[in-house]
């Protein structure tokens, strides 16, 4: 069961010792404060991440967010400046990586090209405990449980893309380590392969209920596999959760806006209380009650909750909203639309969109549910 | 107070085995570089200060050296000749490289290989050949019309074959480099073939010319073979060394004039650095390569220029080997294999051929295991502490010391009465030993490019499987790296065969190198036999690079597979 767990920047030392007491004690990697600089680079600040048994936890960022850096401070590759790591209770902060236990899969796949898939399999698999014959079926076994039980004697090279992958994950989970590590997995593949592998990789992950690590910047991705996701920016964590959480309830700005697609306004707290004025249109949003005022806030919506009606059929409360482009998407239609100065972006299904008859320059009506507007104070 | 126990105490870096066995790597590295390269060239600075009876001299002998006319014009004839055969050869070697590279001509391999041809003897073959064709009893002298070819007539015309090949290598790498899209784009503007010319392949090339020009100009300042063969009397800095040391024992003046040998190389190199770095930035990986279509009107006449320029070449040695055959040049033009016969020219005879082929394979093989594992634990082992930049930094330093300066160097330095390692002098070790430091530079480029072509995460996958990084190294970086390796271990052997420069002052009573031989049989006056000796060293260096063509072909074809 996913450990929900968000930390908001700028109160991390609040949350750390808030969460120590409720922390439950079978988190099987717990990063404590870790912060890592590169001269006056700072790659992380103050990260904290607890990891359960058997979870699939996505690490998931634009580039340059800190996501791969702590992937390589957990693996041992470039340890960090500050903080602990603990893997199941051991501190592995400063143990060199072959002192750790885990398997780890690189965005290069990085096999050994001058090694059949049988040998880069077995690279890892040497030693007294490894006698010859318990090798080779272990290599078997493996390739069996990626799909690739017929291609041992081929060189990498004489692989596709996909298939190098699955060899490198059967490389890394060839010692059965306590913990998988994926960088950046499948962004080297084509898009159809990459949605067919990730698919694959979370249902053998569950099957071996080995617990994951992945790091992306493909949202569908960590998405589509998940159990939750670390949302990072700047070297931060913005927001831990299922991907459901961080999709529904953002609980940052960059987050709104990072995960799916949203339109985005300034506004005003106004009264009574639940309603704000943007670009002088007086919206509902129930999300804004508890804020004083005259507050500035910044409101994002999402496109697959903006209503659309023909104008003669406007229900109370809808804007005005003049067509400006539409983009055909096979499911869905998007439509960009203005009312006034307010930019939005709606999503409709393309029956939907023949019943509006909307196309450029046909004015609508817009209605934003008041639930689904996420509102979000500015800094003073 | 937790945070401040994170803030203040930084953590200590608890190193792997692997991580350890790469330090120590690195400090033995370092040693041997201190050991043979620094400690030298330390000992020949502080020379240069001493007086001759071991007490400070400060300035005096830079003073002496300023005011003594002779040696300044020699100073000033190296740099002259040194430019003069820079402009003469970097067109000719621009003109041959865009053929082999922007051209479609015949046998494009042939002309490639013809064009090392002089890399693959010493120095002093070309030299001896003109002297065959244009010397006192030259058969085309007449041709001067009264001049000399001994001076820098001679000089310039021999440096040129020497010193085409590195510049039409240099050359042929920036222009092989060539982006189609830019041409493409040009193309489509509708610029006219002599403006793509100008504002593409020019600009393209641009540090490529810096870099042949510097290193023609390097190799003429500080070679010693070609100025002591042809020069006469015309006196030159690599020969004033000579004559200081080996002439007048002035190991002090020597020094001196070292330094200033050292100084217009250390300027090249400084500038070629930067015009290599520079070289870097312009080039994207996206680029797609240029492939040359057929086209008459430019093909035909760079055709033409390639048969003239091989045939030059092939001829030039070709006069050698024949007067290295011919029983008394030019008189008597019946052939012998006499001049073979060394024994009776130099009391080591063919030993002299034995030695430096046991010198050059030891070189070869030393050299080799030296530069690829220094090369790999600086671009693979630990990077933190200034270890590894001063390695790196020490690694590109031999390039910049000339053959003669870092030879003088270590007469001086393990010649001292002080010097635990003087043992080492006169013997076959000292000069595998000067070989390998001499020649590494290029070795540890090589090595260096091989090994960043390989996958960056290759040590940590080996990490992750608790695989020793030497298992690694050895089941996976070596072998991927062959065939650079064998480039190096063949670099090293055909340079100490071919190199007089930096063994002069360094061979004892039995260790007398081939190339060493040479110049003696010639100051001798034994032409014929220098020649006959140029002739064997060439055949044994060609029959290395046969052997290289050969077993990187069976490794081509046994490696097929996993090679894309």
């Amino acid at each position: 069961m996913p450990i929900v767990s968000a930390s908001q920047p700028g109160i991390a030392t609040d949350y750390a010792s808030a969460a120590a007491s409720s922390r439950p004690a079978e988190a099987y990697l717990r990063v404590e404060e870790v912060g890592k600089q590169f001269g006056t680079f700072v790659a992380l600040r103050r990260v904290n991440l607890e990891v359960a048994t058997g979870e699939f936890v996505t690490f998931l960022g634009p580039s340059g967010c800190g996501k791969t850096t702590l992937l390589r401070g957990i693996a041992g590759l470039d340890p960090p400046t500050t903080g602990r790591i603990l893997q199941e209770g051991r501190d592995i902060t400063h143990l060199p990586p072959a002192e750790r236990d885990f398997g780890i899969v690189f965005q290069s796949y990085a096999l050994f090209p001058n090694l059949t898939v049988n040998a880069n399999v077995a690279y890892g698999l040497r030693g007294t405990a490894w006698p010859r014959a318990r090798v080779r079926e272990r290599v078997v076994e493996l390739l069996g449980i990626v799909g690739l039980g017929d291609q041992g004697a081929k060189y990498p090279a004489q692989l596709s893309g996909g298939q190098q992958q699955r060899v490198a994950l059967a490389r890394a989970l060839a010692n059965e380590p306590g913990l998988l590590l994926l960088d950046e997995p499948l962004s080297a593949l084509d898009a159809i392969v990459r949605q067919h592998l990730r698919q694959e990789i979370r249902s053998l992950q569950q099957r071996l209920g080995v617990t994951t690590v992945m790091v992306t910047h493909d949202q569908e991705e960590a998405m589509g596999v998940s159990d939750r996701i670390v949302v990072m920016s700047n070297g931060r964590i913005e927001q831990i959760g299922t991907p459901a959480q961080v999709y529904d309830t953002p609980a940052t700005r960059f987050v709104a806006g990072f995960i799916g697609h949203s339109s985005r306004f300034e506004a005003v707290v106004d009264s009574p209380s639940g309603m704000v004025v943007a670009a002088g249109q007086r919206l509902h949003a129930a999300a804004a009650q508890s804020l004083l005022y005259g507050a500035r806030i910044t409101c994002y919506i999402r496109p697959e909750h903006v209503r659309l009606d023909r104008r003669e059929a406007a229900p109370p409360g809808a804007l005005p909203a003049v067509v400006t482009g539409l983009e055909f998407l096979g499911s869905v239609c998007r439509i960009s639309l203005e009312a006034g100065p307010l930019r939005l972006l709606a999503a409709v299904a393309p029956a939907e969109l023949a019943a509006l008859e909307a196309a450029p320059g046909i004015a609508l009506a817009a209605t934003l549910p008041p639930e689904r507007v996420m509102v979000f104070p500015d800094d003073v | 107070m937790s945070d401040a126990v994170l803030a203040g105490a930084a953590p200590r870096p608890c190193l792997s085995v692997d991580q350890r066995v790469m330090r120590w790597g690195l400090w033995l590295a370092l040693a041997f570089l201190l050991c043979f390269l620094a400690l030298p060239l330390g000992t020949l600075l502080l020379r240069a200060f001493e007086t001759p009876q071991g007490g400070f001299a400060g300035f005096e002998n830079f003073r002496i050296y300023a005011t003594t006319p002779a040696l300044l014009a020699a100073a000033w004839n190296s740099l002259w000749t040194g430019a003069v055969t820079a402009v003469i050869v970097v067109p000719l070697a621009f003109a041959y490289a865009y053929a082999l590279t922007r051209a479609c001509l015949p046998a494009k391999p042939l002309f490639r290989a013809v064009m090392m041809l002089p890399l693959l003897a010493p120095s002093l073959l070309p030299a001896l050949a003109l002297i065959y064709l244009f010397g006192n009893q030259g058969m085309l002298r007449g041709l001067l019309m009264g001049g000399s070819i001994y001076g820098p007539t001679g000089i310039v015309t021999a440096q040129v074959f020497y010193c085409f090949p590195s510049a039409a290598l240099i050359l042929s790498v920036a222009l092989a480099t060539a982006d189609a899209r830019l041409y493409e784009a040009a193309a489509a503007l509708r610029a006219s073939r002599l403006r793509i010319f100008w504002t593409v392949t020019l600009p393209g090339a641009r540090y490529g010319l810096v870099s042949a020009g510097v290193v023609v100009f390097t190799l003429v300042v500080t070679d010693f073979g070609i100025p002591k063969v042809i020069g006469g009397q015309f006196p030159v800095l690599a020969t004033d060394v000579y004559k200081q040391v080996v002439g007048l024992q002035n190991f002090n003046m020597g020094a001196v004039v070292g330094l200033v040998l050292l100084l217009p190389a250390v300027l090249a190199f400084l500038l070629d650095r930067w015009a290599s770095r520079q070289r870097t930035a312009t080039m994207s990986g996206r680029a797609v390569p240029l492939r040359p279509t057929p086209r008459a009107a430019r093909d035909r006449p760079l055709l033409v220029f390639c048969v003239l320029v091989a045939a030059l070449l092939v001829g030039i040695v070709g006069v050698a080997a024949w007067g290295s055959l011919v029983r008394f040049w030019p008189y008597n033009l019946s052939l012998t294999l006499d001049h073979y016969d060394f024994s009776r020219f130099d009391a080591a005879g063919w030993q002299a051929v034995w030695l430096s082929v046991r010198m050059a394979a030891l070189a070869a093989v030393i050299g080799t295991v030296v530069v690829f594992v220094v090369a790999y634990v600086l671009d693979r082992g630990p990077q933190q502490g200034p270890l590894p930049a001063i390695g790196r930094f020490a690694a590109a330093i031999p390039l910049a010391v000339p053959g003669l300066v870092l030879g003088l160097a270590y007469v001086l330095f393990f010649n001292h009465p002080a010097n635990p390692l003087g043992f080492l002098y006169g013997t076959l070790a000292i000069l595998v030993l000067n070989s390998v430091v001499h020649f590494y530079t290029v070795g540890h480029l090589t090595a260096v490019t091989a090994i960043r072509q390989l996958d960056p995460e290759f040590e940590s996958v080996g990490a992750s499987l608790r695989v020793p990084v030497w298992v690694t190294f050895g089941r996976v970086t070596v072998p991927m790296c062959l065939p650079a390796i064998l480039e190096i271990a063949v670099y090293m052997f055909v340079n100490a065969m071919t190199t007089v420069s930096a063994v002069i002052f360094l061979y004892g009573p039995d260790t007398k190198p081939a190339s060493v031989a040479m110049v003696h049989m010639d100051e001798a006056g034994q032409a014929s036999a220098a020649a006959a000796m140029g002739v064997v060293i060439l055949s044994i260096t060609i029959t290395a690079k046969l052997g290289q063509l050969a077993l990187g072909a069976l490794l081509g074809r046994a490696t097929q597979a996993w090679r894309r």
